[in-house]
């Protein structure tokens, strides 16, 4: 991201290590004014920021460690680590878990493959490439909970086309079924911004190659694999971090669909409803520690073991 | 890789075509089944067929003779408009910083706000929630800007950085030459040149605040400031046992259809501002 053209660059570092004095201060009158200027443009940027996740974050982890119950104010109390006793030893809490992990691989990977194939379609396609990109990106648009009411009124026995369809059974009361509704709703509507994503990596990759391996009789899936994939293999790495912490926050189309019922709660919703319904505001604020432990973990593993090139890293940036 | 095989025969064209009605149906069953939902009269609403038997606007007409849901769609469309002008201000003014200008803690800020773009939003949800009732702003309209801005900002921060990159930065410096200061080649030479970039910026920001419902139902308890989803889970039919399907997806079209405006009329700028952000860093 640090995207200072070369001469800018080279009068700056070429200021700070000068050993002469004199023309320190020469220089550093001009950088002076740059700094300034940079500091006060990202300032509201930075503050709002700031104000809005450092106290909050730091706050819920004070939360974490009281009792602290909205129903019973003058119990309130320091009680340290008991919360997260009492959420890492309850059952429910690790159903969610399970839940959310679940939801999370299979919609993800579902998505990778179908949003490949979308990619390719799109990248590819000769006629009706606008209707077919403007169409796909009704989905990525569209209110989550709109799309999620559509689903559940489509299974619905007796409102739903899709519940007469299959024989009027009433899906959205039976946990797996229930979940995989949910899921069907997640890769409905998030799979157009994977593929979008995969169609800027095909987009790198050059079609002499691809020609030149055709001239050596590769096959399309050969050259597919051993070409196409290799090159874009950044592009997938981005997209699947991206979708993977989005699915892991899975909370509108669960909300909508289930309400958690049924055992289907994923770890946003249980904490939503210990926190708003249950207002227990010392539970709510462990599990959101926890899922924050949970997401930090799942983007240290991309950026370190997979060498995800997070977006805005310096050579993102200077590609 | 289409013009591998050199001439494209008919057949294939054919089977790319029906390829291209598989997409579409795909992305379009859905959002067609709540209009038609929406058209829907009470008599038929519960019936399951996929199109209307007997067209009727009377949804409509309830939806729009309620506060409930023209309150919702006031505060949805000034909350978006609100948080999405502010945070494209600022995300303009930052990422033009970070595109340009060399000052410590440059990296600091962009990994901050790397952070932030994939920071579980239910995590926040607990403190916010206490920290606003205390502050009084639970239930207000700055209440929920204060955090869109925020989500929205690392959003912003990254697409208009990749398309300030874009610009002829050559115009800047011969700007400067004539004797203008940075502050006013930001203004009047980079600004117009950004326009197109903000305005993408702009609608995918928009598009963010416009979806969101983790917050908004979270960080408001009244008609006072709910935004059209919340509105919508709460919907509960104008008499006690009447099915509120029909309301829901008539609310659910008229909140699609800026969505759906602007993905006709902007669909090439939203793909460039969406890709450009998240593949090229």
């Amino acid at each position: 991201m640090s995207q200072t053209t070369t001469t800018d660059t080279a009068a700056a570092s070429g200021a700070s290590p000068a050993p002469a004095p004199k023309k320190k201060a020469a220089l550093s009158e001009g950088k002076k004014a740059e700094r300034r200027l940079g500091w006060l443009l990202c300032a509201p940027a930075a503050l709002t920021m700031i104000a809005v996740t450092g106290w909050p974050i730091l706050y819920s982890l004070l939360l974490s460690m009281q009792r602290f119950d909205l129903k019973f104010p003058d119990r309130t109390e320091w009680i340290w680590f008991d919360n997260y006793v009492t959420v890492l030893s309850s059952p429910y809490w690790w159903n969610a878990v399970w839940v959310t992990v679940l939801l999370t691989v299979v919609t993800v990977a579902i998505e990778l493959v179908l949003g490949m194939s979308l990619a390719l379609i799109m990248h590819r396609a000769l006629v009706g490439r606008g209707i077919v990109r403007t169409t796909t990106l009704i989905p990525y648009g569209i209110v989550t909970v709109v799309a999620a009411f559509s689903w559940r009124f489509a299974w619905t026995p007796g409102t739903g086309y899709l519940a007469e369809a299959l024989g009027g059974d009433p899906v959205l009361t039976e946990k797996i079924p229930a979940l995989m509704v949910v899921a069907l709703a997640e890769i409905w509507k998030t799979t157009p911004f994977m593929a979008l994503l995969l169609m800027a990596g095909l987009a790198l990759v050059p079609d002499d190659l691809l020609k030149a391996a055709a001239m050596d009789g590769a096959s399309g899936w050969q050259r597919f694999i051993k070409i196409t994939v290799p090159i874009m293999k950044p592009a997938i790495l981005v997209a699947l971090l991206f979708r993977t912490l989005d699915a892991f926050r899975i909370f509108d189309n669960l909300f909508v669909l289930t309400a958690g019922s049924q055992g289907t709660s994923s770890v946003s919703m249980l904490t939503y409803n210990n926190l708003i319904k249950g207002l227990n505001l010392g539970i709510g604020s462990t599990m959101s520690v926890l899922i924050f432990i949970m997401v930090a973990i799942i983007a240290f593993v991309f950026i370190k073991l997979f060498g995800t090139a997070a977006p805005g890293s310096d050579d993102g940036g200077k590609r | 890789m289409a013009g591998i095989g050199g001439a494209e025969t008919t057949g294939k064209k054919v089977g790319w075509g029906l390829l291209n009605a598989v997409v579409v149906i795909y992305a379009l069953v859905p959002v067609l089944w709540i209009v038609s939902l929406s058209f829907k009269s009470s008599a038929t609403l519960a019936d399951g067929n996929f199109i209307p038997r007997e067209w009727s606007l009377e949804n409509y007409q309830n939806i729009f003779s309620t506060s409930e849901f023209t309150r919702a769609l006031f505060n949805s469309i000034g909350i978006a408009v609100i948080a999405t002008a502010i945070a494209v201000v600022f995300g303009t003014m930052a990422a033009y910083a970070i595109a340009r200008l060399d000052f410590p803690g440059k990296n600091l800020l962009v990994g901050v706000s790397l952070l932030i773009a994939m920071f579980p939003q239910v995590s926040l949800v607990s403190p916010l929630f206490e920290i606003e009732r205390t502050l009084g702003l639970f239930d207000t309209w700055p209440g929920l800007i204060l955090p869109y801005i925020t989500f929205a900002l690392p959003l912003a921060i990254y697409t208009l950085s990749a398309f300030f990159r874009e610009i002829p930065w050559e115009l800047e410096k011969a700007a400067k030459m004539d004797g203008a200061t940075p502050g006013q080649a930001f203004r009047r030479v980079i600004a117009p040149l950004a326009a197109p970039g903000v305005f993408t910026t702009a609608i995918l920001v928009f598009i963010f605040c416009w979806n969101d419902f983790l917050f908004a139902i979270s960080l408001t308890s009244t008609e006072q400031s709910r935004t059209v989803p919340v509105a919508l889970s709460f919907f509960t039919g104008s008499s006690q046992f009447e099915d509120p399907a029909g309301s829901i997806a008539a609310a659910a079209v008229v909140i699609t259809i800026p969505i759906i405006l602007f993905v006709l009329f902007f669909q090439r700028r939203i793909v460039a501002g969406l890709t450009s952000g998240a593949v090229k860093g």
